[in-house]
Order: C-alpha cells, then structure tokens, then sequence
C-alpha cells in the first residue's frame, strides 16, 4: 500500500504522520488523531458536520484527503476550550442560549461561525443564518443557534 | 492534548484506492497527464470530485492533485483593463476581490451564491468551469460576462471563448491532455448592465433556476446587444438567442421585455424537473427570473453614463 508523509499542525501542535492517500481528512482526525469530536454526518459535503479550519478558514474536512493538509495548519473543536470547565466564549454561548439539543452537528457548527465572527463582529440575523446555511441541524430548528451567535457577537463588544 | 488511535484497526475508506501525485507545476501537470492518460483526474478544489469519489461514482486510479501550484492563483488586471484569474483561485477569494467587484461586476454579484462558504473557501474557478456543472453558476456567468478560457496542453496554449466551451453535461472543449488554467472577463463599458438572479430553497443550495445578465446600451438608451445565460435550464448553460435578439435594436420597454422572457422561458430553455421543482414551475422561475434581472441590468446600463 502506498503511503505518504505528511506534517502538519493540529491545533497548534506539530503532528507527523503516513497516510494512505485515499484517506479523507475526516477519518484521518477521528481515527489516527483520536480526535473525534470532529463529526462525519453525509460525508459528501452536504452536512457540514466535519467542519474544521484549514489555515483559519472553515473547509469540509470529508472533502479533503488527508495527504492535503500537509504543511496546512489545522483547528478542529478540541482546540477551542483549555478545558472543560473553561469553554470558548463561543461555546459558552452556544450553553446558555441552548443552541444544541443532540449535540451531533454542534461541532460544525462552532467551527463554522468561529472564522465568520471574526471577520464579522457585528452580524445581523440574516448575516448568521446566511453563514450556517452549510450546516444541518435536525434538533434545534436554527432559532437557539442563531441565538447562540448572536450572545457571541454581543460578548465580543464588552 | 492527547493523541492516541481510538480505532486501532482500519478505518473504512470511502474512496476507492489510487495513486496520488501532488503537482509542481503546469508542466509537470501535463508531463503526468501524458504519462497516465485517462486513468487520471485532476483534483483541483475537490468539492465535486472528491464527494464523486466517496460515492464511488468516479473511481480514477491516478489523482493529480492541482493545489501545491500556487503559479495557478491570482487574480490580476490586464493593461486593457481585463480581469484575468488563475484557475486554481478559490471562489472565496473571487467573492472578497475589489477588483471582481470592480471589473467582474456579474461574477462578483454571482459569488454568494455558490455553494456554502465553507465549499467556496476550498473550490476553485477553474474546477468549476471544466467540471461543467448545468446547475453550477460559473459556466452560465462566465457566457454571459464573454469570457475566455486559457486551455494549456501538448502543443501548447490556446483560448477559448466561454460560449465555445461547454459541450453540454459534465463537458467541455478541453482535449484530453488539456488543462484550464486562467480566465479573463473583458472590462465593461460605461453602458453595460449586468444581473444575477437565482431561486433555490436555501441560500447555497442548487438552483432551482438562475439567469446571468449582460446588455449593452447606445447613446439613445436602446439595446445594442444583450446576453441571457441558464442555469438548470438544460444540458448544460442554455443561452437564449431569440430572446436577446427580440431586445437589440430596441428600447428596453416594460411590454418587451416580459416578451423576450417569455420567449426564452417558453421556449429556449430545456428545463429537466426534479423533486424540488417541476418543469412548469422552473419555466416560470425562468420567467420572472428574467424579468426581473432584465429591468436591473438595464437600469444599470442607462444609469451609469449619467
């Protein structure tokens, strides 16, 4: 089997590794990393559950092979909260509007508005539900996640 | 953080094993497109190939992944004004270009509605063009805006006008040894009046029809020529000549336009129907569609030699 090299950060560490090229970015998070609280919903681009960062940009992690990230920085959920008593702001949001029943696409969810908050602080609705249009939610009908942003971009401002 | 192998034996794969080889260049590019013929693809932004693959629809034994030549994205003006872009550039940068919006308004107005952005910050202009999507908006912009594709191949490079390019369902005028590798969108006149118009269910998803608009306006406010390309209305983008031939020459009325939509929606256009949208609903779609986008373009056009 043919594999290849590949180095590449992980949330902010260097990670080294062989790869079978046919291996999605995906399943190389969840099953070789560990990290697995990067989903996989359709994977084929559709669900948006997989969404990491790909040097800070949001990018469906099952429509990139794994041998791609080299020499790429990638974030994924883990690198959000130092801990869990400690979360990210925007996920603090997401507790206290309960913008998440199941949990399942949560995940992608973070990872998708994290880069859109930062380039856009002060979003409108519309601008919101805009940004997660590439993001299912099957739960939560959106209102409690567009809620959930919203806290965010308000705590943002102070 | 810990790293560990929460699953010590195989993961499935979803695609089908291959041999992969991350190009230098676009020569090297074409060196291994001779090398392995029709076994391999070119991967460029992924975000129709690689759902292709994991499906096992496509199942190339050879991918030539385009994304290590950074020569391939930019996005530049020509000394005559052009935009001229790399067809590795990712839709993402087209969508936040000052100059897209200043030279390539239809393009720039097209952007958003492409996908999701977290597809447009991996997918490319240049993927999408030569993967010829019917229901991809680039193919129906890139007609109407007159622009044309660079093709680099063998024997070397040639151009190729937009309206030449697509050869109808998930093809095109590329040879088979051939790669596309820059756009350019001529500069607009003073007079020239653009529009994007697409109705989907949600924002991103496939049309379920969209028209891109080009006219150009004379001194006394008539139609010197125009431009109406389909999405979703055919095999591929459907351009509709009657319907822009019935404007030229004439002033841009209420009552001639709803006219020369009508022909095109009635008529030009070869809607296929699907789940979300009957036949009769796209045709109408395509009606109020172009009505819509006809009266902007050419209030554009009139508004801006003012």
């Amino acid at each position: 089997m043919e594999t290849h090299a590949v180095a590449f950060t992980i949330n902010g560490q260097a990670h080294r590794g062989e790869v079978e090229p046919r291996m999605l970015l995906s399943d190389y998070l969840r099953h070789e990393l560990g990290l697995t609280g990067t989903h996989v919903g359709c994977e084929h681009g559709v669900c948006g559950a997989c969404t990491v960062l790909l040097d800070g940009q949001p990018v469906r992690s099952c429509l990139m092979l794994a041998v791609q990230a080299d020499g790429h920085e990638v974030s994924t959920v883990e690198g959000l909260a130092s801990s869990p008593e400690d979360l990210h702001p925007l996920q603090q949001a997401f507790w206290e509007a309960h913008g998440l029943q199941c949990g399942f696409c949560t995940p992608g969810f973070l990872m998708t508005l994290l880069p859109f908050l930062e380039e856009n602080p002060q979003p409108t609705e519309m601008e919101i539900r805009e940004a997660i249009s590439g993001n299912l939610c099957r739960c939560t009908g959106y209102q409690n996640i567009v809620e959930a942003a919203l806290l965010a971009a308000e705590g943002r401002q102070e | 953080m810990v790293l560990y192998n929460a699953y010590p034996s195989d993961p499935a794969m979803k695609p089908p094993p291959f041999k992969y080889i991350a190009a230098e260049s676009v020569e090297h590019t074409l060196e291994l497109m001779e090398e392995h013929g029709e076994a391999a693809k070119l991967l460029a932004g992924g975000q129709s190939l690689i759902p292709a693959m994991n499906f096992r629809v496509l199942q190339p034994s050879v991918l030539i992944d385009l994304n290590r030549i950074e020569d391939l994205e930019y996005i530049r003006r020509a000394d005559d004004g052009a935009l001229v872009v790399g067809a590795m550039t990712r839709q993402r940068d087209l969508e936040q270009s000052h100059d897209v919006e200043r030279v390539a308004p239809l393009l720039y107005e097209a952007m958003p509605h492409i996908a999701h952005p977290q597809i447009r910050t991996r997918g490319t202009i240049g993927g999408s063009l030569a993967h010829a999507d019917p229901a991809a908006e680039l193919p129906a912009v890139a007609i109407a805006a007159g622009a044309s594709m660079k093709a680099s191949g063998p024997i070397g490079d040639r151009w190729i006008e937009a309206k030449d390019f697509f050869e109808g369902m998930f093809s095109t005028a590329l040879g088979p040894n051939e790669m596309l590798v820059e756009v350019t969108f001529p500069a607009m006149t003073s007079q020239t009046g653009w529009r994007f118009e697409e109705t989907s269910r949600r924002r991103g998803d496939y049309a379920m029809m969209g028209v891109a608009v080009e006219v150009m306006v004379d001194d006394e406010g008539a139609c010197k020529e125009a431009r109406l390309v389909y999405l979703n209305a055919g095999d591929g983008p459907i351009e509709a000549e009657n319907a822009a031939a019935m404007l030229c020459g004439e002033r841009p009325t209420q009552e001639l336009i709803a006219a020369a939509a009508a022909e095109a929606a009635d008529h030009e256009i070869d809607p296929m129907g699907n789940v979300h949208a009957s036949i009769d609903f796209q045709r109408h779609l395509a009606r109020v569609l172009t009505e819509r986008a006809l009266l902007k373009a050419f209030a554009r056009g009139g508004n801006s030699k003012t």
